[in-house]
C-alpha cells in the first residue's frame, strides 16, 4: 500500500496544550477565525472612530483630533499617557495580525502540498466565489496598505507624507487623500477589504463550528452587511475629501 | 448424498444445541490461527470483524480500492427481521415459514430457521452499531412491509439500506484494522485457493496495480464474494461482480449447488439501447404503493396519461386479488413478461410495463410520496429523464440475486475441509427463491453470527499446526497455474474484445436460461455457449501487459469463468424437470401459467462436482420439511 | 451525437501524462457517461490501442468507485449526480469534453483516470466506527432516538466515499468526507461514548493527507449525495470540545 502521509505531517512530539492545538489545521483555523474577531472588531472601531472627521472643528480643534488625543490619553490618570492605547489596543492588535497572517502562511502550504499536481484543465467553480478564492491576495493587498497606512498616518514617514503633522489627524489625512494616487489606493484597498471581510466574516462560523440550521441563512447576512457598513463607512472619508465635504 | 451435518432435536433448539456442543477455541490460543477473508461486502466484512475482535488473526481481501465499495452496499429496501416491534403477529416461526414457502420448498429447514432465529440479532447490533435505520417520532424503530410479506418486518435506512448496513459491518471491520487484528489487502483478486491433502490452506492473489501473483497461508479460508448475476451482462449486479472465486473453488473440489436457481427482480429501469451496461433496480418498496398496468390493447403507444381507466390492465390485481401488486418476485417478474410478450409493452422499445403512482400521489400527498420514494424517483429522473410524480415509471424484470452458490453444510463449509462459502457465495437459505430484504440479513447472519462460531469447530483440532509455507509445493503450483492463465489470454491475440463475448453470453442465458426455460432452449443454450467458449479461447482480445492495471485482462478471467458458469446453470436448469421458484420450466407449469413443483422426484439440493471439464458429476442432499408442509404456492 | 473528448493519459503511478484526443461518433442521448466511454474503450480495443482505465462499478451512484473531473467539475455538470448516473443528454452534439482523474497528492493516479482513495479508509480506521463487539448489543429499542437526529446522521451517512468533495476543493481539503462520518456518529446517542476520541483521532489523521478548509463551500455541490456544509461546523465544533472537554465527565448528564 502507498505511503500516502504528507511529507513532514507524521505526529510531532507534545507541547503545551494550546500549541498541540495550534499545530494542527483545524487549530489554526480557530485562530484565523478569533484573531479575525478582533481584527473585525478593529475595523468596526476604526470605522467609527472615523467618522469624527464629518463633525469638523469645535473651539478651534478638530473633533477627530479631539479622539485621536482621547485614545492616547485612555486609562490616564490611572495608567501613564498611551499605556492603555498600547496594551489593550495596538499589541494585542498586532498580536492578532501576526497571528492571522502565519496561520494563513502555514495554511496555504498546507493546502499547497495537498495538490501538488494542479489540474491540467480549467477549472469551472460552482460555489467558491471570487471573494474566497482570492482571499490571500486581498489579504496581501490589505497588509501592503496598512503598511502605507501606518507610515502615512500613524508615524508619518516623511517620504509617505511630506505634509504630516503630529497629532492633526484632520489635517494629514486631508492632506493626503488629496493626492489622486494617495486617493485611489485607500479606494482600492477598502475593495480589497470588503471582499476579505464579505467571506471572511461568515467563514468564521464555519471555522468556530457555530451552525444551527435554524439560524445559519443569517449567518452570510450578516458577513454582508458587516462588510458592507465598515467598507461604506471608511469609503466615506475619501469620498468626503473627494466632495470637498472634507477640506 | 451429502450430509449437511444438521444438529439434532426440536427445530428451534437445533442451534443452541450445536453452539453448546461443538468445538472452542480458547481466547489465548485464537491469535495462532490465521483466517483469510475474501470479499468484504455484508457477509466478508462482518466475518472479518467479528474473527477480529475473537482474537483471530484475519486476513481480508478485496478488489476494490476500498472495503466499502462492495456491491452490498446497492441494496436499497431493507433487512427484515422478526422483532415484531408492530405487534402485528409475527415471530421467528413466521419469519421461518414465510422464508421457507418463498423459497418454493427448496432449503433447507434447519438454515432457515436459525436465520430466523440470528434476524432479530442483526437488528441489535446494527443499531448498535449506529446504522441509521428509519425511526418514528417516537424515536422507536419503524418498520414496512416488504415484497409481499404481510406482516411488517422490515426495518430499512431510507433507500440505502444495504449502503448504511455495509458501512456499519465496513466500520467495524476497519475497527479492527486499526488495532491489528485484521490485515485488509485492497486491490488484491483471488484467483485460486489452494488445497493441500484435501483442505484449503491458503489462496493466491493478483495485485490489480501491480500485477503480482501471491500466495498468502491461513488456516481456514472464508469466501464472501457475492453471486454471478453478472453471467447474464446485464444484470443489476455491479460491474466487476463475478463468480471468479467461487468457481476456482468449485474447480478445486467444491461442489456448486442449484446453479440454475437465479433471481429477477421485478422492478428495473428497462434498457434504452443497445449499449446499456447495466440494469438499475428500483426498490421493490414501490410496489407498496404503486400500481402495475399495461394498456388493455397490444401495441397501444398513446401516452400513459391518455389511457384511460377502462383501457387500462393492472394485470397484477386481476390474477392475484390477495396480493395484488405485492406478490413474490418471480411470479411479479413472469407476469410482467406475459405481457410484454403479448405486444402490450410501453416505453420506445415496447420493454416495459408502467408502475404507477398517480392513484398514492392523491391519496397520500406528494409530500409524503417524497418522503418514502423521493431519492428513487430522483435516480429514475436522472437514468430516464423523465419524472415519476408526473408520468408513471416504466419498469422491467431483470437479473438480480443467485440464490444457487457453493454448497455448504450446517456450519457453512464447503465440501472442501477449511473452506466456507459466506453470503450469496453460497447456496444460501433461499431455496429457489429469495423474498425480499432477505439477502442483507442472510450475508449478516452468516458474517456476525454463524461462521465466527463453526470455523472454531474446524479449527480447533488443529491447535498447534502451523501454515502451510507460501513456498510449499501445493502454492508453488498453484500460483504457476494462475500465471499461466493470465499470460494466455494476453497471448491469444484474436479479434473480439472481453466485453463482445460476455454481451453474447448474456444474450444467450437470457434467452434460454433467464425467466422461463425449455428443455430445447437449454440444450440449444448449452451448444451456444461451448462454441463461443471456443471462439473465446481461440479469439480474444488483450492489450497491455500482466504488470500494471489492466481492466481488460481482469475481465478475461471473470469472463472465462461465467462462461464454464453458464454452462453449468444449463445443464442444471436441464436435469431439473420441474418449476420452482426462480426456475420455470414452461413444461411444467399449472393451467394458469404457474410454477409447479415435482416433490417426489426434485425436492432435493442439487450439487454439481467439476469432472475436469467432462460432464458434471451430481450429487444430491435430500430436503426434509418437517415444519412447513410443501405446498402449492398460491397468492390468489 | 459526435462528440470530441479529450482524456487524461497515464500509465502508470508517477510518470508523466498527458491530454489525448478522441472523437466519439454515434454517442445516443441516452447512455450514460459511463456507456461513451465503454463505447470509445470497446473501439479503441478494436483499433489496437488500450482502454482508456477509469473507475467504476455499481453504475447506480451508490458504490462511489466512479469520479471523473468533467469539464472542470467533480462529476460533471449535473448536480447531486455521480458520474456513473451522468447520462449523454446532458452535453450537445460537437461538445468538447474535458475528462481529468481527481487529483490531490493523497489521492495518487494508479493509471489514467483511476486514483487510490486509500487515504479515505485511514481516516475512517482511526476513528470512524462505533464500538460494538458481536454480540454485545443491547435491545435495539432500549435507546430511542429523536426522529430528527436520526434523519440528520441518514443525511451524512449517505456519504458514498467517491472523493468528489477533495477533487472540487481548491485546498485539496477532506473536511466534507471526514465530517459527514464525524456527523453520522456523533450525532446518535450510540456514538456518545466515543465522541471525543472519535473526531480528534479523525480530524488529525485527515490533516496528515489533505489540505485545510477555507470554507469556500465547492464540497457541497460536487457532492452526489448532498452532504451539508454544516457538518463541517459540526466537526470542527467537537474538535474544539474534544480538546476542552474533562472527559471522564462524560459519563454525566
Amino acid at each position: 500500500m502507498l505511503n500516502l502521509r504528507r511529507a513532514g505531517r507524521e505526529r510531532v512530539r507534545r507541547a503545551p496544550w494550546i500549541v498541540s492545538i495550534y499545530r494542527t489545521d483545524t487549530g489554526k483555523k480557530y485562530a484565523m477565525a478569533i484573531s479575525g474577531v478582533v481584527l473585525l472588531l478593529f475595523v468596526l472601531g476604526h470605522m467609527i472612530g472615523n467618522l469624527h472627521v464629518f463633525e469638523g472643528a469645535h473651539g478651534g480643534t478638530f473633533r477627530i483630533d479631539e479622539y485621536g488625543e482621547g485614545l492616547r490619553d485612555l486609562g490616564e490618570p490611572l495608567f501613564p499617557r498611551t499605556m492603555v492605547l498600547w496594551a489593550f489596543l495596538r499589541i494585542p492588535l498586532a498580536a492578532a495580525f501576526l497571528i492571522h497572517i502565519h496561520a494563513a502562511l502555514a495554511l496555504t502550504r498546507s493546502n499547497r502540498d495537498a495538490r501538488e499536481t494542479k489540474y491540467q484543465s480549467p477549472r469551472d467553480y460552482l460555489a467558491a466565489r471570487y471573494a474566497s478564492r482570492t482571499m490571500r491576495w486581498s489579504g496581501v493587498i490589505v497588509l501592503l496598505f496598512l503598511a502605507w497606512h501606518l507610515a502615512d498616518l500613524t508615524i508619518g514617514v516623511e517620504a509617505v507624507n511630506p505634509d504630516f503633522v503630529r497629532g492633526s489627524v484632520y489635517h494629514n489625512l486631508v492632506a493626503s487623500l488629496s493626492r489622486w494616487p494617495v486617493w485611489i489606493l485607500y479606494v482600492a484597498a477598502q475593495v480589497a477589504l470588503a471582499f476579505h471581510i464579505w467571506h471572511g466574516a461568515w467563514s468564521l462560523f464555519q471555522s468556530l463550528g457555530i451552525s444551527n440550521p435554524r439560524f445559519n441563512r443569517f449567518r452570510r447576512t450578516f458577513a454582508h452587511a458587516f462588510a458592507t457598513v465598515v467598507v461604506a463607512g471608511f469609503l466615506a472619508v475619501p469620498v468626503g475629501v473627494a466632495l470637498d465635504i472634507v477640506s | 448424498m451429502l450430509d449437511a451435518r444438521i444438529p439434532s432435536g426440536p427445530i428451534n433448539e437445533h442451534w443452541d444445541n450445536h453452539r453448546d456442543s461443538i468445538s472452542l477455541v480458547s481466547p489465548a490460543n485464537k491469535r495462532r490461527f490465521t483466517i483469510i477473508v475474501v470479499g468484504t461486502g455484508l457477509a466478508g466484512a462482518s466475518a472479518a470483524a467479528t474473527l477480529g475482535e475473537l482474537g483471530y488473526r484475519v486476513k481480508a481481501y478485496t478488489f476494490h480500492d476500498s472495503a466499502r465499495r462492495a456491491h452490498s452496499i446497492a441494496a436499497q429496501g431493507g433487512i427484515n427481521a422478526a422483532k415484531n416491534y408492530p405487534n402485528d403477529g409475527d415471530s421467528i416461526h413466521r419469519l421461518f415459514y414465510d422464508t421457507v414457502k418463498g423459497g418454493d420448498y427448496r432449503s433447507r429447514e434447519s438454515n432457515v430457521y436459525r436465520l430466523a432465529q440470528l434476524s432479530v440479532e442483526i437488528i441489535d447490533q446494527c443499531t448498535a452499531q449506529g446504522v441509521p435505520f428509519a425511526r418514528e417520532y417516537g424515536g422507536l424503530l419503524a418498520n414496512r412491509s416488504f415484497g409481499g410479506a404481510q406482516v411488517s418486518r422490515t426495518f430499512y435506512a431510507r433507500g440505502q439500506t444495504g449502503q448504511q448496513l455495509l458501512l456499519g459491518a465496513y466500520q467495524a471491520m476497519m475497527r479492527q484494522v486499526d488495532r491489528g487484528t485484521v490485515e485488509l489487502h485492497t486491490q488484491t483478486e483471488m484467483l485460486d485457493v489452494v488445497v493441500k491433502d484435501g483442505r484449503a490452506v491458503g489462496i493466491v492473489t493478483r495485485d490489480l496495480v501491480s500485477g503480482e501473483i501471491a500466495s498468502h497461508p491461513g488456516h481456514a479460508v472464508l469466501l464472501a464474494t457475492g453471486g454471478y448475476s453478472n453471467v447474464f451482462y446485464l444484470s443489476t449486479n455491479a460491474m466487476k461482480s463475478n463468480v471468479t472465486a467461487v468457481w476456482r473453488a468449485h474447480r478445486q473440489g467444491a461442489l456448486f449447488a442449484n446453479p440454475c436457481y437465479t433471481q429477477i427482480h421485478p422492478t428495473c429501469i428497462p434498457a434504452s439501447d443497445e449499449f446499456q451496461s447495466k440494469l438499475t433496480l428500483m426498490s421493490e418498496s414501490l410496489r407498496n404503493d404503486g400500481r402495475i398496468w399495461v394498456p388493455d390493447r397490444a401495441g397501444d403507444t398513446r401516452l400513459p396519461g391518455d389511457i384511460g381507466e377502462s383501457d387500462r390492465d393492472y394485470y397484477l390485481e386481476r390474477r392475484y386479488p390477495a396480493f395484488g401488486n405485492l406478490v413474490p418476485r418471480d411470479v411479479a417478474s413472469r407476469a410482467a413478461k406475459v405481457e410484454v410478450d403479448r405486444g402490450k409493452g410501453v416505453g420506445p422499445l415496447a420493454n416495459g410495463v408502467y408502475l404507477d403512482f398517480e392513484e398514492a400521489l392523491r391519496r397520500l400527498g406528494q409530500d409524503t410520496v417524497r418522503e418514502r420514494y423521493g431519492n428513487l424517483f430522483d435516480m429514475y429522473h436522472r437514468i430516464t429523464g423523465e419524472s415519476p410524480y408526473e408520468t408513471p415509471m416504466r419498469i422491467y424484470p431483470a437479473m438480480h440475486y443467485t440464490m444457487g452458490g457453493l454448497w455448504v453444510d450446517y456450519n457453512l463449509m464447503t465440501t472442501i475441509p477449511g473452506l466456507y462459502a459466506l453470503g450469496e457465495a453460497n447456496f444460501s437459505d433461499h431455496g429457489a427463491n429469495r423474498l425480499g430484504a432477505s439477502a442483507l440479513m442472510q450475508g449478516l447472519a452468516d458474517g456476525y453470527f454463524v461462521v465466527p462460531y463453526t470455523v472454531g469447530d474446524y479449527l480447533a483440532p488443529q491447535l498447534g499446526e502451523g501454515l502451510v509455507p507460501s513456498n510449499d509445493a501445493a502454492f508453488v503450483e498453484t500460483e504457476r497455474q494462475v500465471a499461466t492463465r493470465t499470460e494466455r489470454y494476453l497471448s491469444i491475440g484474436g479479434s473480439r474484445s472481453v466485453d463482445w463475448f460476455h454481451r453474447e453470453l448474456g444474450k444467450v442465458l437470457w434467452e434460454y436460461c433467464g425467466m422461463e426455460r425449455t428443455a430445447d432452449g437449454l440444450r440449444r443454450a448449452i451448444s451456444d455457449i461451448d462454441s463461443l467458449k471456443e471462439d473465446f479461447d481461440r479469439d480474444l482480445r488483450v492489450l497491455g501487459t500482466s504488470s500494471t492495471l489492466n481492466q481488460s485482462l481482469e475481465k478475461a478471467g471473470r469472463v472465462d469463468d461465467f462462461l464454464q458458469l453458464a454452462r453449468l446453470m444449463c445443464v442444471d436448469a436441464l436435469h431439473r424437470e420441474e418449476s420452482c421458484g426462480g426456475h420455470f420450466r414452461v413444461e411444467h407449469q399449472t393451467d394458469d401459467g404457474e410454477a409447479r413443483r415435482d416433490d417426489a422426484n426434485f425436492s432435493y439440493v442439487a450439487a454439481w462436482g467439476w469432472a475436469n471439464g467432462h460432464e458434471p458429476i451430481l450429487h444430491q442432499e435430500p430436503l426434509t420439511f418437517d415444519h412447513v408442509k410443501p405446498a402449492q404456492r398460491s397468492y390468489r | 451525437m459526435h462528440l470530441t473528448l479529450r482524456v487524461w493519459r497515464q500509465d502508470g503511478p508517477g510518470v508523466e501524462g498527458r491530454f489525448e484526443t478522441y472523437e466519439a461518433a454515434g454517442i445516443h442521448q441516452d447512455m450514460s457517461f459511463l456507456e461513451m466511454l465503454d463505447l470509445v474503450n470497446e473501439r479503441l480495443v478494436t483499433a489496437g490501442h488500450e482502454p482508456i482505465a477509469f473507475d467504476h462499478d455499481c453504475r447506480e451512484g451508490i458504490c462511489g468507485s466512479c469520479g471523473l473531473m468533467i469539464d472542470g467539475r467533480a462529476h460533471g455538470p449535473q448536480g447531486s449526480t455521480a458520474t456513473c448516473q451522468l447520462h449523454m443528454r446532458e452535453f450537445s452534439d460537437g461538445d468538447t469534453i474535458v475528462i481529468e482523474p481527481w487529483r490531490a497528492t493523497s489521492f495518487p493516479i494508479v493509471r489514467d483516470l483511476v486514483v487510490d482513495r486509500g487515504a479515505f479508509d485511514r481516516i475512517i480506521e482511526a476513528g470512524g466506527y462505533i464500538g460494538a463487539p458481536t454480540g454485545s448489543a443491547p435491545e435495539a429499542n432500549l435507546t430511542p432516538v429523536p426522529k430528527e437526529t436520526s434523519d440528520a446522521a441518514m443525511d451524512a451517512a449517505a456519504c458514498i466515499g467517491c472523493g468528489a468533495c477533495v477533487a472540487a476543493c481548491p485546498n485539496g481539503a477532506g473536511q466534507l468526507f471526514t465530517a459527514a462520518k464525524v456527523a453520522h456518529l456523533n450525532l446518535l446517542p450510540q456514538g456518545q461514548p466515543e465522541r471525543w476520541m472519535r473526531v480528534e483521532r479523525m480530524v488529525e489523521t485527515m490533516e496528515e493527507y489533505f489540505g485545510s478548509c477555507s470554507n469556500h463551500g465547492e464540497c457541497e455541490p460536487a457532492c452526489p449525495k448532498g452532504i451539508s456544509l454544516d457538518n463541517i461546523a459540526l466537526m470542527n465544533r467537537d474538535y474544539l470540545l474534544s480538546k476542552i472537554r474533562n472527559r471522564k465527565l462524560g459519563g454525566q448528564r
